[in-house]
């Protein structure tokens, strides 16, 4: 194996085991804000990682734009449905008023 | 090549596996959300592994769609859903 395909190898384990993690969290955690911490942040990461990884072991075609794009577009777009869900779930918790 | 994709496929098959059981049991509306969310990524993830793995570029415009899709399902269902009773 090439030096390009250990980054390459490298990247794509650490995406794997970040989403792994990532749907841990999903199953684990006790509250819609803290599920949808945990399924934007560490699954962001991976999928980049992943998207990065893939990128250097096909680097020899044109679709590596693709990938980058797709990966800009969920760095942009993931914040947004965050906020979305975090802002409806946090509307709708009233049953929680007490705690804090 | 071989062995990183079996071990990254694996820790995305159990990934989605874990995760479609808090779409299932999910209590409220917006924990599916989240599940069908992360999902999206994880099926995303899995379409580039076999990407690299098989030198198979074809299945890349897939991956765009699956996030321009995952992004319009999610904000949709969180913007325009009915609250549920709890």
């Amino acid at each position: 194996m090439s030096v390009w395909e250990w980054i390459s190898a490298v990247l794509i384990l650490s995406g794997s085991a970040l989403a792994f993690t990532a749907a841990i969290g999903i199953v684990r955690f006790p509250d819609t804000l803290t599920r949808m911490h945990a399924a934007t942040k560490p699954q962001v990461v991976g999928l980049v990682l992943i998207l990065i990884g893939t990128g250097i072991d096909i680097r020899h075609d044109i679709n590596v734009w693709m990938l980058v794009l797709t990966g800009l577009f969920t760095i942009i777009t993931a914040p947004v449905v965050a906020h979305l869900i975090g802002r409806t779930a946090y509307r709708e918790q009233r049953h929680r008023d007490g705690l804090f | 090549m071989t062995v990183v994709a079996v071990i990254a496929g694996v820790l995305l098959t159990a990934a989605a596996v874990i995760t479609s059981y808090r779409v299932l049991a999910g209590p409220s509306t917006l924990d599916r959300v989240v599940g069908i969310d992360s999902l999206m990524a994880i099926a995303a993830a899995g379409l580039a592994v076999w990407a690299a793995y098989s030198n198979d570029t074809s299945v890349i415009p897939a991956i765009v769609a699956l996030s321009l899709v995952g992004f319009l399902g999610s904000a949709a269902v969180s913007r325009f859903r009915v609250r549920d009773d709890r």
